[in-house]
This record gives structure tokens, C-alpha cells and sequence, in this order.
């Protein structure tokens, strides 16, 4: 009699760890992914690592040698306080390497969140809310952070709080489009074919099919979050001074640029430029790895 | 001149021990062993066989289509004569312009869904060098000549407007745009309802008269093959195995695994208590596999030594036909998987109070502000340890009488579904836990049924906690019980759906099924995404949960042959209502309702028997707008006159345990029914 009709004959392991390795492989394949690694990496070490390597103090001012142009000394001169601008970039990756993440995290996961529900749903909830988010959409990101800033006052936690906020309706578009092609999927009904509770089918059951795009999705607002920073710091609402923050640092020096001191300007925008390029290299990566 | 020059005699089509590799993970896998096949010219030639055995790689590469990372490694392709392999691209341009066309499985993916349809059909003669408005004129000839109703519309339409079988159409009238000398068709009506497939098949089979192309028909279905094709060639592992008149193979099979593949099909009327269906043991190699011997050794019940080490020649075993078989005389003697009748099981008494019963389901769906009635008014029951069939064209309401019954789709209003004679909540989530373990579902397919994340252990595990409350070692020992009770490989519990075969899949789908004991299961279609080998295990697996447990089913299917074979009575569903309901072989049977009797004489039989044909035209109305009197006279082939249009008959007992929805007293329908073909227009 037959009992085993399409059995193939294969043992299989931990298949969960294998396509995570497989998957991990294909991402570390990528030249694209690895050059965006290298960049990112060096910026993390430098914000880890920077306050004991760098050869001067980048607070420490020197009036007398105020913007020194490029030397052996200092590698970028000085800025219109005299303190080196080498020293000042490196360390300032410290800031912008905190914050930017942690923004795009909590934007990532209130997105996630606001997508999930109003992608699972449906009805008035999601039409509500998502038109909403198209109101909030069309206003730019910086003249809503701008408001909030004015209003809460800037700090390192506001700016957290608000680039997260400002990101929360981008990032639950795309998970919402994303739930919106599993939720008619039968696995779904069949979850609810066993009493599951809501919570659980978006969390447990939906939520790890989307769980790609959301990375994806987090790594190229690291992106913008540094971009949007900068842009607020530049415009004096974000960091404050003296911290050696990168838009802060062209801030105070790009009235110098038309006597020609390009140095203390230059240098912190080839920061923000390098750090944006090397994230969106790993996000094109990944968004690589995770198309099928 | 033309650059491809074709010949009239030459055969149309010439394989000659081709040889297709893939390139695969680094490794060259063959999928073609040396396949050699002849097309004369104006001959249909059927190419059968499951999924994975090299069918429509053969195809593709008779296009010289094959994918980036395919090629030929051995052997020729002629066409007409001329060597396509050794075409330029130039010349392979104007061989595909002129010479061959190819219709593919799905006519929705092989429309462009930003055009429309009409500069789609043109464009196949712009590329043949004709001006746009000769173009235009010739499209529209084109789809006369495919048989469109009001073509000059559909001309002016999106592929999206247009239903599976006018897709279809339309793909096929653009194959033939260029009157090519071979038209290949890959699974041409897979997907589509048995009455639309019909009408398909009966449009490639006139045109071919009229225009004498050859056709390399390419299909699992060996029904369809049988009816379609002069000649047939059994493709396995990527080796022809068997080849000659179909009418022969399929009578008189001359390899092993010709004759598995039959008798796989519920056939003849087999019902399941009579016996089980034989099934094709193992699994296809894998592509690449190192084969010294046979190809189908491994699944052979009649392998002995010289199998597996000795390459079978190609005999002749009689007119026209070829083996590959060493042992080619004794292939009927293959021994049967299922020699043991099955335990005739007591039969199910219609007296018994249904476990599940539905009176007065209507759902009626908004859609562009339109009501569309999908139910209206469907009373029905199913009994304990019964299995109730439900048949009807897509659109029919099957499906959402039984997500209605489930719970997933809320019905309107007087619906009254009771389990076990107590009402049942109409919405799931105000179901109680006891009721909504009572009712489950095994999908479709399997692939989007199964959460992709999650490994077969876990799919089946959570269903145990939240429907029985078991966890840690009692939960793990039930799932392993279930596992071998829907006869799954323990060892396999580790791995995700992408790692299973499909057959693999819907074992794991039926074991979360069964995970809460239920009282009834839906099964939506379980069998159709799955090869005849496996099917057939499916569904004596079905048969033996039924027998074990005592479960009833809902069985929905298009397939009548494998309603016939499980299901104790069947209802027919047309415009979500109910035509005709009763005891199997009572509804099967004339006389019977004219619109099953329009269903059972579309589905193609393996017999060759040429029966009356009833055919439906055109397609199922829309539920917006259902037609007035009774919903069917639209298309009834027997529809008696202005009663028809002006009053719906009521579903009434013609004989006991039997009923059906027709102004036709069952005295004349039996009369109509048993009337020799040919005899009995169709009063109109």
C-alpha cells in the first residue's frame, strides 16, 4: 500500500537560519552593499573612536590662528574660531550618528505600527488616517520641524522626537501597501479560522512578511534623517552650539565662503554628502536581497 | 526571399535528440535528455507529462526563448526544414514573425494591461510590415474569425475588461495573425472553467481545419491531449518516453509510467468506496540528476536490475510507436498501488440530521455601486460523514457559500447557518471557540494558504494551542501524530512551504485543518494546483481522514471526475443559486438538470468516446444584472420558451432525494437526455 506518495528524500535542518544565511549571503555579495559599508564604517568608528584620536580639541578656540587654511598642522584648516576643522568633522559624526538612527528608528516603528493597522482594517479608520498622512505629506519635512522646533525648543531629543514623528506617515505608506498584498492572502483567514486576535495576525503573522520592506524602508530614512539634521541644524534649530555638529559647522562658517575661506564649509558638507551616499548604497543593497 | 526557407513537405517541426541545460547555482543541470520528436505539417502533436518534466522548455526552445541562463547543448531543432539553431537573430526575428507563434498558460500576464486591445492585435501585422490601418482591418477579421462576440467592442477594450476565455481568444487570434505553419499552444486552458475550455478547444480544433497549421500542444491534461491531438509523446524527466497515435497510448499504454499517469485519474465512474486511486510513488528527479539507467526506475513498480544500470532503447511497439521500456510488453502488468478495494463504508443515510445546514444563504456584495447578488436564496445540508460536492462555472457562488458557511464572509441578512442544529453567529468572530473549531478549510493553494515564515511545525503547532489549548510536549507529540496521520515525513517538520513540493504543501495544509478535530472541512478546490499523481494521493488521503474520523466535507471542484469519485451528493450552483441538488449518482446521471448536463459534456473524457455535445454559449451573466425567469436561459440549450424568461421554476423534489430548479418536467428531460446525439436541436 501506499502511504508516502511525494515524499522527496531531503533532510532538512533549521530552515529558518539557512534562508537568513542564504539571504545574508546574497547582501554580502553585493559591491554595492560592501562599498556602502566601508563608508558607513568609517564614520561609525570615527564617531566611537574620534574624541581620542583627533590631534586637537575641537572645542579648544584659538583666535590668533583663526581659519588657517589647510596645513600639515591642521588637515583642514582651522574655522573662524581657530579650531581645527579636521578634528571638529570627525568628532561631529558622533552626533549625527545617534541621532539620525534613532529618528529613523522611531519613525520605523510608529510607521510600521500606523501601516500594519490601517492596512488590516480598512474602512473609515484607514481612510481617515491615511488622509491625514497625505496632508501631512504634502507639507515639506523642514517646515514641520521647524514649527515643532520653535515650539518644544531644540535639543537632541526633540529633534528625535520630531524627524520620527515627520517620518511616521512616509514609512506607514509603504508597510500599508505591503499589508495590503498579504492580507488577502489565506493564511490570514486561516489564523482567523483559529481564533486568533487581531493583534496577533498583524504582529505574529502578517508583520514577518513584511518585515523586508521595513528594513529597507529604515536604512533609507537613516539617510534622509542625517539630510533632514543637518538641514535643521544649519537652519540653527537643531543641535546648538558649540557642539561640533556638521550642518551647525557650515552654519557658522558659509558667510566666509565669499572671502574665500571655503575650508571650515567644505569639509563638514563632504561629511553629510559621504555618510548619505555610503547609507543609501547598504539601503540599495538590501532592497537588492530582498527582492525575490 | 525569405531567409527561413520552409518546404512543404519538410515536417513542420523536428526535434532531434535535443538537449536543454540550465544553468543553476553554478552547476549546469540538464532538463532535456535528447528528446527527438517529428510534427508532420498540418499534424497536432500532444506533449504530456507532470510539471518539471521538461515541457515547456521544449517549447521554449523550439522559440529559441529560452531564458538567460538555459541553453542547447546537443542535438537540432529543424523547422520547415531550416535549422534554427543555426538562425541569426535576424532570421530568428522573422522565423517567430512569420513561422511559429506561441499562445502561453496565462492569457492575463500575456496582455499588455496599458494597451488596448485592439493596437495589441495590430501590432502583430505592423511587425509583418503592414500599414496601421490595414492592421486595424485585419485585427478586426482576426477576431471574427476567433469567434468574439461584438469584436469590433472588444477591440476598443483593456485586457482587464475582457474575461479569462476572451483573453485567451484574443492571444490565440494574434498567434495566428501571421498564419504561421506551427502554432504552439503551453497549457492553453488550464485555468479556465470546463464550459469556457470546451469552447476554446472546439475554436483551435476548427481553425485548424481551415487552415492546416500544425500544433505542438502542450498540456497535463491528458484529457484535453486526447481530444486535441493526433499523435502524443510522454515526456518524463526530460526523456520522451513513450510516443504514437493518442488514441493508442491512451488505450493501450506501452510505458510504466503512461500507464501510472492514467491511473491516477478517477475514471470510469470510480467512486471512492469502490476503490483507491492509484498514485505514481516518489517524486521526479531532480533536474540535473544523474540517470544511468531508466529515467523512471525509481518510481517504477515493475524496476528490476537492468533498469538501473541500462539506458532502454527505443522499441517499437507497433504502428507509429515507440517505447522506452525495457520491459515494454508488461507495462499494463505494472502492479497497482491500491490493488485492495476499499472497506465499503455504511452508507450515508439522508434521513440523518445534517451537521451543517444552510437555508436561505444571500450575499450580496457592493461593487462600483452596483449590488451584485453572488448567493441568493441557497437551502442545503451536509450530513455527518458525508461529502457534499459543489459544482458550477467560476462566478457560480461556490466559493462564497462556503466562506459564508465559514464565517469569513458575513452574509446578508435571513441567512440561517446551523451546526448540529443550533444557529451559528454569522460573523466569525462572534462564533463561539467550539463552533469555530467545528468548521475549517483547506485552500487552493497551498502557497498563499501557508504563512511562508513559519516552518510546517509551527503552522500546524499553532493551530493545536488555539484550538485545543495543547502546549510544550503534548502539543509536540500531537503534531507529530497529525504528520503521520496526513502521511508527512516527520523529518520534513523543520522546513518552510518553499521547501516542500506542492503535494507536501497541501498535506501540511490538511493537517492544520484537522488540527482542532473538526465536525466539517471545506475544501476549496484542495486538488487543482497539484499533478495528477499527487492529486490522486490527495485525495485518498481525504478518504482515509473521512473514514478514520468521520469528518464531512464540502468539496468544491470544477473537476467532475473527482467529484464523482468523493462526493456523496452534489449540488450544482449557477448565478448563486442552487439548479439542481441530490444523491451523486442521481444528479450525474440523466435526466438531470440542462445546465449539468452542459457541464458534464464540456469536461473532456480520456475515453475518445465522442458524446453529444451540448455546448454553452458565451458566458456566465453577470450577477448585477442576473437574467430574468429562470438565471439560466440566457445559455440553456433546452430552453422551452417565453416561461423560461418570464418566471424562475422553483427548486422542486423531481424523485426522492432529488432536486431540481426546471420548467421541464423530469419525464421529458429524461426522454431529451437519453436521445441519441444529433437528434435533439435545441428548442429555441
Amino acid at each position: 500500500m501506499s502511504t508516502v506518495d511525494d515524499l522527496a528524500p531531503v533532510v532538512v535542518h533549521d530552515s529558518g537560519r539557512e534562508s537568513r544565511r542564504e539571504r545574508l549571503r546574497v547582501v554580502l555579495r553585493s559591491k554595492t552593499f560592501l562599498a556602502g559599508a566601508v563608508i558607513v564604517g568609517v564614520w561609525v568608528f570615527c564617531a566611537l573612536f574620534g574624541p581620542a584620536i583627533v590631534p586637537h580639541d575641537p572645542y579648544a578656540d584659538d583666535i590668533l590662528g583663526k581659519l588657517q587654511p589647510p596645513s600639515t598642522e591642521h588637515w583642514f584648516g582651522t574655522d573662524r574660531l581657530g579650531r581645527d576643522v579636521f578634528s571638529r568633522v570627525v568628532v561631529g559624526a558622533r552626533d549625527i550618528l545617534a541621532v539620525a538612527p534613532l529618528a529613523a528608528l522611531l519613525g520605523t516603528v510608529l510607521g510600521t505600527a500606523l501601516g500594519l493597522v490601517t492596512g488590516y482594517f480598512r474602512g473609515l479608520t484607514d481612510d481617515v488616517i491615511m488622509r491625514i498622512v497625505d496632508a501631512f505629506l504634502a507639507i515639506p519635512v523642514v517646515v514641520i520641524g521647524l514649527v515643532a522646533l520653535t515650539a518644544v525648543g531644540p535639543s537632541r531629543v526633540t529633534v528625535v522626537l520630531v524627524i520620527g514623528i515627520v517620518f511616521t506617515p512616509i514609512i506607514a505608506r509603504t508597510v500599508r501597501a505591503a499589508v495590503l498584498a498579504e492580507r488577502d492572502l489565506e493564511y490570514v483567514e486561516a489564523a482567523r479560522l483559529r481564533n486568533e486576535r487581531a493583534p496577533y495576525v498583524l504582529g505574529g503573522e502578517i508583520l514577518p512578511n513584511v518585515l523586508g520592506p521595513v528594513l529597507v524602508e529604515f536604512t533609507v530614512r537613516i539617510g534622509y534623517a542625517i539630510f533632514a539634521i543637518a538641514t535643521l541644524s544649519f537652519l540653527g534649530f537643531g543641535i546648538q552650539p558649540p557642539a561640533p555638529d556638521w550642518g551647525l559647522q557650515i552654519f557658522e562658517n558659509y558667510g566666509l565662503l565669499s572671502a574665500g575661506d571655503w575650508w571650515p564649509t567644505l569639509f563638514p558638507a563632504l561629511a553629510i554628502a559621504t555618510l548619505v551616499v555610503g547609507v543609501n548604497l547598504i539601503a540599495d543593497g538590501l532592497t537588492r536581497a530582498f527582492e525575490r | 526571399m525569405s531567409a527561413v526557407p520552409v518546404s512543404a513537405d519538410a515536417p513542420a517541426l523536428e526535434l532531434d535528440a535535443l538537449a536543454v541545460a540550465f544553468h543553476v547555482r553554478g552547476q549546469w543541470r540538464q532538463a532535456l535528455r535528447g528528446v527527438s520528436l517529428t510534427i508532420a505539417p498540418g499534424e497536432a502533436y500532444g506533449l504530456v507529462g507532470e510539471s518539471g518534466c521538461g515541457k515547456s522548455t521544449a517549447a521554449l526552445a523550439v522559440m529559441r526563448y529560452l531564458p538567460r541562463n538555459g541553453r542547447v547543448t546537443g542535438g537540432a531543432i529543424r523547422v520547415g526544414g531550416a535549422d534554427l539553431l543555426a538562425m541569426s537573430e535576424r532570421e530568428v526575428r522573422r522565423y517567430r514573425a512569420q513561422s511559429a507563434s506561441m499562445v502561453y498558460q496565462n492569457p492575463g500576464a500575456a496582455l499588455n494591461p496599458s494597451l488596448r486591445v485592439g493596437d495589441q492585435v495590430a501590432e502583430a501585422f505592423t511587425v509583418a510590415g503592414l500599414s496601421a490601418a490595414e492592421a486595424r482591418r485585419r485585427g478586426l477579421e482576426l477576431l471574427t474569425r476567433v469567434q468574439i462576440a461584438d469584436p469590433a467592442s472588444v477591440l476598443r477594450r483593456y485586457p482587464h475588461q475582457l474575461s479569462g476565455g476572451m483573453q485567451q481568444r484574443v492571444l490565440i487570434a494574434m498567434a495566428l495573425a501571421s498564419d504561421p505553419a506551427l502554432l504552439i499552444l503551453d497549457e492553453p486552458t488550464t485555468g479556465l472553467d470546463a464550459t469556457v475550455e470546451a469552447e476554446v478547444l472546439d475554436l483551435v480544433a476548427g481553425l485548424r481545419a481551415e487552415l492546416g497549421t500544425s500544433i505542438l500542444f502542450i498540456s497535463h491534461n491528458l484529457a484535453v491531449v486526447r481530444r486535441m491531438c493526433e499523435r502524443v509523446g510522454v515526456l518524463y524527466a526530460g526523456r520522451l518516453v513513450e510516443e504514437g497515435p493518442a488514441d493508442g497510448v491512451f488505450r493501450d499504454p506501452r510505458h510504466p509510467y503512461t500507464v501510472g499517469l492514467l491511473r491516477c485519474l478517477p475514471r470510469g465512474g470510480t467512486r471512492k468506496d469502490e476503490r483507491r486511486l492509484d498514485t505514481i510513488p516518489g517524486v521526479l528527479p531532480a533536474p540535473g540528476a544523474d540517470l544511468p539507467g531508466c529515467v523512471f526506475a525509481d518510481r517504477c513498480g515493475l524496476v528490476r536490475d537492468i533498469c538501473r544500470e541500462e539506458e532502454p532503447p527505443l522499441h517499437a511497439v507497433g504502428p507509429g510507436r515507440t517505447s522506452r521500456c525495457h520491459f515494454w510488453q508488461d507495462a499494463e502488468a505494472l502492479p497497482h498501488t491500491a490493488a485492495s478495494p476499499r472497506p465499503v463504508r455504511g452508507p450515508v443515510s439522508a434521513a440523518q440530521r445534517p451537521v451543517l445546514a444552510v437555508a436561505g444563504a444571500a450575499k450580496t456584495f457592493r461593487q462600483d455601486g452596483q449590488h451584485v447578488h453572488a448567493l441568493a436564496g441557497v437551502t442545503l445540508g451536509v450530513g455527518p460523514g458525508e461529502t457534499l460536492g459543489l459544482v458550477g462555472e467560476s462566478g457560480s457562488g461556490k466559493t462564497t457559500l462556503a466562506r459564508v458557511l465559514l464565517g469569513l464572509t458575513p452574509p446578508d441578512a435571513g441567512t440561517a447557518v446551523e451546526l448540529d442544529g443550533e444557529p451559528l453567529a454569522p460573523e466569525l468572530s462572534s462564533r463561539s471557540a467550539e463552533d469555530v473549531r467545528a468548521l475549517q478549510i483547506v485552500f487552493q493553494n497551498p502557497d498563499s494558504a501557508l504563512n511562508r515564515r513559519f516552518a510546517a511545525r509551527r503552522i500546524v503547532g499553532r493551530a493545536l494551542t488555539k484550538l485545543l489549548g495543547l502546549r510544550g510536549a503534548r502539543r509536540e507529540e500531537r503534531v507529530h501524530e497529525l504528520a503521520r496521520a496526513v502521511r508527512f515525513d516527520e523529518r520534513l517538520l523543520p522546513a518552510r512551504p518553499a521547501q516542500l513540493s506542492g503535494g507536501l504543501k497541501q498535506r501540511v495544509a490538511i493537517a492544520r485543518a484537522f488540527a482542532g478535530e473538526p465536525r466539517v472541512v471545506v475544501c476549496d478546490e484542495p486538488t487543482s494546483a497539484l499533478d495528477v499523481s499527487v492529486q490522486a494521493a490527495i485525495l485518498n488521503l481525504l478518504v482515509d481522514l473521512q473514514d478514520e474520523q468521520g469528518v464531512s466535507y464540502v468539496f468544491i471542484s470544477h473537476d467532475l471526475g473527482v467529484v464523482r469519485y468523493l462526493a456523496d451528493r452534489i449540488a450544482v450552483l449557477y448565478l448563486g443559486r442552487l439548479m439542481e441538488v441530490g444523491d451523486s449518482a442521481t444528479v450525474l446521471a440523466a435526466p438531470h438538470h440542462p445546465y449539468t448536463e452542459a457541464l458534464l459534456s464540456a469536461a473532456p473524457g480520456l475515453g475518445g468516446e465522442e458524446r453529444a455535445r451540448i455546448r454553452l454559449e458565451g458566458e456566465i451573466p453577470s450577477a448585477a444584472a442576473p437574467p430574468s425567469g429562470c438565471v439560466f436561459h440566457t445559455r440553456c440549450p433546452r430552453k422551452l420558451g417565453e416561461i423560461c424568461e418570464r418566471e424562475e421554476p422553483p427548486l422542486a423534489e423531481a424523485e426522492p432525494g432529488h432536486a431540481l430548479r426546471c420548467h421541464i418536467p423530469l419525464e421529458d428531460l429524461r426522454r431529451l437526455q437519453a436521445a441519441p446525439p444529433g437528434t435533439t436541436p435545441p428548442a429555441s
